[in-house]
């Protein structure tokens, strides 16, 4: 892109427009806002795994002064349209659809389900009355595994259902068998890997209110408010001019809250029900069991290699835990599935993926969304492969990886949007010679060799990783000047703290040449934008940034056209400058914005000159054609402690590519917190659960997120492969960091433990699970 | 979560607070709170009175004896920490306090609660079991005191009646001739450990003269390595022995979970006091 047209603000580490407000306390998060007579509300969970749902009794709970009401299922049903909640995402590899309910009937099926919601004056008191509800249960046997749940024998993990492989669908391309018997190595190994939530520093919430006219405004901790005012139409009955919802100030999300649960539907129903306003604020204890995860995926793969340690073919089973509804479909294991190929030249794949219903919270895209459980089996296929070769780990990857050349790279595998799985650019093996190049990768035996005399195990490992992004059908952003010279923004993109409105000021005012930070940006509101998609799958500055940058386009041209009529110039002689638009090189002669806006905005009996439209704006529905992929590559440098199985990570670098960096210093934000999750998800947290399918991890004490004092200090190495799917050449980034780290920091464990033959598999890696490992491993020297 | 219904109170001295307690029914002592609200909050507990310690500035600090020094159960974990007293009479209890909880909640943490709260992951106890705390004890019958070894009752649970308050703790000051060492395992700086180890060790002419293991994380209170300081008293201060230490350490019965099983637990055993005995020796020569 050349010529006035690019944003001049493109690859600005511009200081965040949303950070003032925020550093000064002035957000307004779900629980800062205040509405008159609310009431609160708190759920009644289920306290079991499984079992019918026999009766509820409230009559003590309805009893409590200050208890404005108690709803189940049956008092709520009146003003909904469908006993379930719509959610079912299309897809023919499902075999039945599991909508939630938005309270619990006839059968629970999760430690967490939502059963009732006490109504009450403030929280604590509905918190007394909800611990006076009894429930009666007649307990049914939990699934918990998604492998054996789909096996012969295996109890039902709904009654309404007629077994528990929801879906079942196989990616299939080449000639696997040909390969496998062609194949010189084969490698086969099976990966146990446990997930958890993404705990955002915010938790959930919601809260609606019913005006004198009847119309509803949801202000709902969510990434995706036009998806939520549409399930709300759906089943509240309610006519789309009726209902707005609002994402606030939002505090994380990274995932669980892109699902539509329960609690959205409950509580405008409950409001709706009350004639009052009503709010209910998630605690943490609660967001354990009644927030959506990730959660276990069992990978049972082979590969097969030739002699100089190309891939041949790759086939496997995946059985995934999809918890007890399926409100995102295939969509994660699908991820994980294509995932898996990564950056590599894959000639034959086959992979059947068995979705397993389960008694636990259901599974949603969370911190990368299967993605890195793909690359991470990848990763460690290759490694293992690597060792039974003879070749080192970065030169049997340099063997496999996609040359650039052969970009634009099609895998004949076909996406959920119909489309062809398609590389669009970048250049993968650069990628890899970079960050080793940034490390001691080349030196590291010697220093590994040394530092083993003293008695320590040091290690590095090596990952490489792609990333579909940019995800459609579309996003909208719009775009309007004012006679007072303001530039107004909206967007049905959300904000969680990636610096959404940041990115489109960005972009909006270096087309318009005027400060970011001047520029009001609205977004995550259904009132704003009549159409919209909102934050998942690394896509708002693919999809919306693109969507601004045509807008702002539009009315760059328009306003250059009106500009030229009303100074007598001509419009290829214009150009923008500080909220003006001026004659090149006469910066004296020239029209503010908001004047050109005031003539566009019409006078009553004359026409509006240069025989142009009225008004100073425009929208813009972005469709990206198909996804864009970032790429990169990690590498982690670790020390463990065989005695404790204690594994401290010394330092990390990463090359990442996003294509055009909007604002390099949120990239780099958005990286850096990516991979502290994927430090978090390789060997501290781990969501547990008994046999009976209670958790046994519900608070900070038990599931372990990562503080400072694991985290290294992070290099990031920046490479820019525009693409050439979209006018900025921008690609996502928010989900990249998750998706390289556990395969990188495994890899580097393995490298340290070496001399021992330890092998690694299942995640995440525990220093108790280490230990065994280590144990098991002399122990079987000993023996040899 | 929110807690249950509770009301407050806030006596001012040591005398009202004794009785108060006597007269209650269902009531919870309140220190430093970092362990008990958010219990309360959880609602894992839901006493129906707390009494609030805070005022009582008689039980608040440090004071030295010529072998010893007492320590009101009131004072607060950074007050341990910044104590220059603390730190050359009892330089074991200054390395223990170091691993307590994080920065913020040792200024409001109490030596006093985190006894008598008694986790299993919580430093304090074990370094009060290597030293051989005595306590002193106030009740609506009067005072009187206990050695630590006789405090922990159960999980959770110590050996105090309903109504008693812990008004101080008696720790001897270093020996000549003595290091110390304590060292614990977790997987985060702040955790609560999973397996620490508290090691006092003298040593003349190159043998081991006096020596206190305790052990906490692997049973439901600390635990001392009685047969472990029989075998070693007397000893010569070499590796021989300090592998001696790990074998026997490496035996002791545990109690783990799932994150920690009990076989991790007993193997990290042996290691810590591997590294701890190694540790204290060192020091012991030095002093």
């Amino acid at each position: 892109m050349a010529g006035s047209r690019f944003p001049l603000w493109l690859g600005v580490s511009q200081p965040r427009v949303e950070d003032d407000r925020l550093l000064r306390g002035a957000a307004k998060f779900l629980d800062d806002i205040r509405v008159d007579r609310a009431l609160e509300a708190a759920f009644v969970r289920s306290s079991v795994g499984h079992a019918r749902l026999l009766k509820v009794h409230a009559a003590a709970a309805r009893a409590v002064p200050g208890v404005a009401a108690v709803f189940t299922h049956e008092d709520l049903r009146p003003v909904l349209t469908y006993d379930r909640i719509p959610l079912a995402l299309p897809s023919n590899a499902i075999h039945f659809d599991v909508d939630p309910p938005p309270l619990a009937y006839d059968e629970v099926c999760y430690v967490g389900e939502p059963i009732a919601v006490v109504i009450a004056d403030s929280r604590a008191i509905a918190e007394d009355a909800a611990a006076l509800v009894e429930i009666e249960y007649d307990p049914l046997p939990v699934v918990l595994d998604p492998r054996d749940g789909i096996g012969r024998d295996a109890s039902k993990a709904r009654l309404d259902c007629p077994n528990n492989l929801v879906a079942r669908h196989v990616i299939k391309y080449g000639d696997g068998p040909t390969a496998f018997n062609a194949a010189v190595h084969r490698v086969k190994d099976c990966f146990r890997l446990n997930k958890g939530g993404g705990h955002s520093i915010e938790t959930r919430g919601v809260l609606a209110r019913v005006d004198g006219e009847g119309r509803m405004t949801v202000w709902d901790s969510t990434q995706m408010p036009h998806r939520a005012k549409a399930v709300l139409v759906d089943v509240l009955g309610l006519s789309e001019e009726r209902i707005r919802v609002v994402a606030p100030d939002v505090g994380g999300g990274f995932g669980p809250k892109a699902v539509f649960h329960p609690e959205e539907l409950v509580i405008p129903a409950a409001a709706l029900k009350l004639g009052q306003p009503v709010k209910w604020i998630e605690d943490r204890f609660e967001s354990f069991t009644a927030t959506a995860q990730e959660r276990l995926q069992i990978w049972d793969m082979e590969a097969a290699f030739s002699a100089e340690g190309k891939l041949l073919a790759v086939k496997g089973q995946l059985f995934h835990d999809h918890g007890a509804a399926t409100p995102y479909g295939v969509a994660l294991p699908y991820n994980a599935a294509t995932n898996f190929i990564g950056p590599y030249v894959l000639p034959a794949y086959e992979i059947e993926i068995l979705m397993c219903l389960t008694n636990m919270v259901p599974a949603a895209p969370t911190r990368g969304a299967g993605r890195p459980q793909g690359t991470y089996v990848m990763e460690r296929l290759l490694d293992r492969a690597a060792e039974e070769l003879a070749l080192t780990r970065d030169e049997i990857r340099r063997r496999n990886l996609i040359q650039p050349q052969q970009m634009p790279y099609s895998v004949p595998v076909v996406m959920r949007d119909g489309t062809p799985m398609t590389y669009d650019s970048g250049d993968y093996p650069e990628a890899q010679r970079r960050v080793l190049a940034a490390t001691d990768w080349q030196s590291f035996p010697e220093r590994r060799k040394a530092v083993r005399r003293e008695g320590r195990y040091i290690g590095i490992g090596l990952s490489n990783y792609v990333e579909g992004t940019g995800r459609g059908p579309f996003e909208s952003a719009a775009i309007r000047i004012g006679p007072s010279g303001k530039i107004m923004v909206s967007s049905g993109a959300t904000a969680q703290g990636q610096g959404v409105k940041t990115m489109l000021a960005q972009i909006a005012a270096g087309v318009l040449g005027v400060k970011p930070e001047n520029i009001h940006v609205v977004d995550g509101d259904t009132d704003a934008t009549t159409l919209g998609l909102g934050a998942f799958a690394s896509r708002q500055a693919v999809t919306a940034g693109n969507a601004i940058f045509l807008a702002a386009t539009r009315v760059a041209d328009k306003a250059r056209k009106m500009a030229a009529h009303i100074i007598e110039a001509s419009a290829d002689d214009l150009e923008f400058s500080g909220g003006r638009i001026v004659v090149k090189g006469a910066p004296d002669l020239g029209i503010g914005l908001g004047e050109v806006a005031k003539a566009l905005s019409g006078m009553p009996g004359y026409s509006i000159p240069g025989g142009l439209e009225p008004g100073l704006e425009a929208t813009v529905d972005f469709q990206p054609g198909t996804l864009t992929y970032t790429n990169g590559a990690h590498v982690a440098e670790v020390e463990v402690d065989p005695d404790t199985g204690k594994t401290t990570i010394a330092r990390y670098v990463v090359l990442h590519d996003c294509g055009t960096m909007i604002n390099p210093m949120m990239v780099e934000g958005q990286v850096l917190g990516g991979i502290v999750h994927g430090i978090g998800a390789t060997l501290l947290e781990w969501m547990r659960y008994d046999e009976q399918g209670q958790p046994a991890t519900v608070t900070y004490a038990d599931y372990l997120l990562p503080t400072s004092d694991v985290i290294p200090r992070i290099e990031i190495y920046h490479m820019e492969s525009p693409t050439p799917l979209n006018p900025l050449g921008v690609k996502g980034a928010a989900e990249s960091g998750t998706i390289g780290a556990p395969a990188a920091i495994v890899s580097a464990i393995e490298d340290a433990l070496r001399p021992l033959k330890v092998r690694i598999r299942d995640l995440p890696l525990t220093p108790a699970k280490l230990r065994t490992l280590i144990a098991k491993a002399r122990e079987t020297e000993l023996r040899q | 979560m929110k807690p249950a219904p509770f009301e407050y109170h806030l006596p001012s001295s040591l005398g009202d607070a004794v009785k108060l307690l006597d007269t209650l029914d269902d009531a919870r002592i309140l220190a430093g709170g970092q362990s008990l609200i958010p219990m309360m909050n959880l609602r894992v507990v839901t006493p129906s009175h707390l009494v609030d310690l805070g005022q009582l500035s008689e039980l608040c600090g440090i004071n030295e004896t010529a072998s010893s020094l007492r320590i009101g159960a009131m004072t607060t974990q950074r007050q341990l920490e910044r104590s220059e007293l603390v730190r050359t009479c009892c330089p074991l209890l200054a390395a223990a306090v170091e691993h307590v909880g994080h920065q913020q909640t040792r200024n409001r943490g109490t030596i006093g609660g985190s006894l008598c709260h008694l986790d299993p992951g919580a430093e304090l106890p074990v370094a009060a079991a290597a030293l051989d705390a005595k306590l002193k004890v106030v009740g609506i019958n009067g005072p009187r005191a206990l050695r630590f070894e006789e405090f922990p009752d159960g999980y959770l649970t110590t050996s105090l009646d309903p109504g008693e308050i812990l008004t101080e703790i008696e720790v001897r000051k270093a020996f000549p001739h003595e290091g110390h060492a304590f060292i614990e395992f977790n997987q985060r700086n702040a955790d609560f450990a999973v397996v620490s180890v508290a090691i006092l060790v003298t040593v003349v002419d190159e043998r081991i003269g006096q020596i206190r293991i305790a052990v906490g994380g692997v049973s439901y209170a600390p635990i001392r390595l009685i047969e472990a300081e029989a075998a070693l008293a007397g000893n010569s201060a070499d590796d021989q022995t300090v592998d001696t230490a790990e074998e026997i350490a490496s035996a002791v019965p545990c109690q783990g979970d799932e994150v920690s099983p009990a076989e991790f637990r007993q193997h990290l055993c042996g290691v810590l006091v591997r590294r701890a005995l190694k540790q204290a020796i060192e020091r012991a020569k030095a002093a």
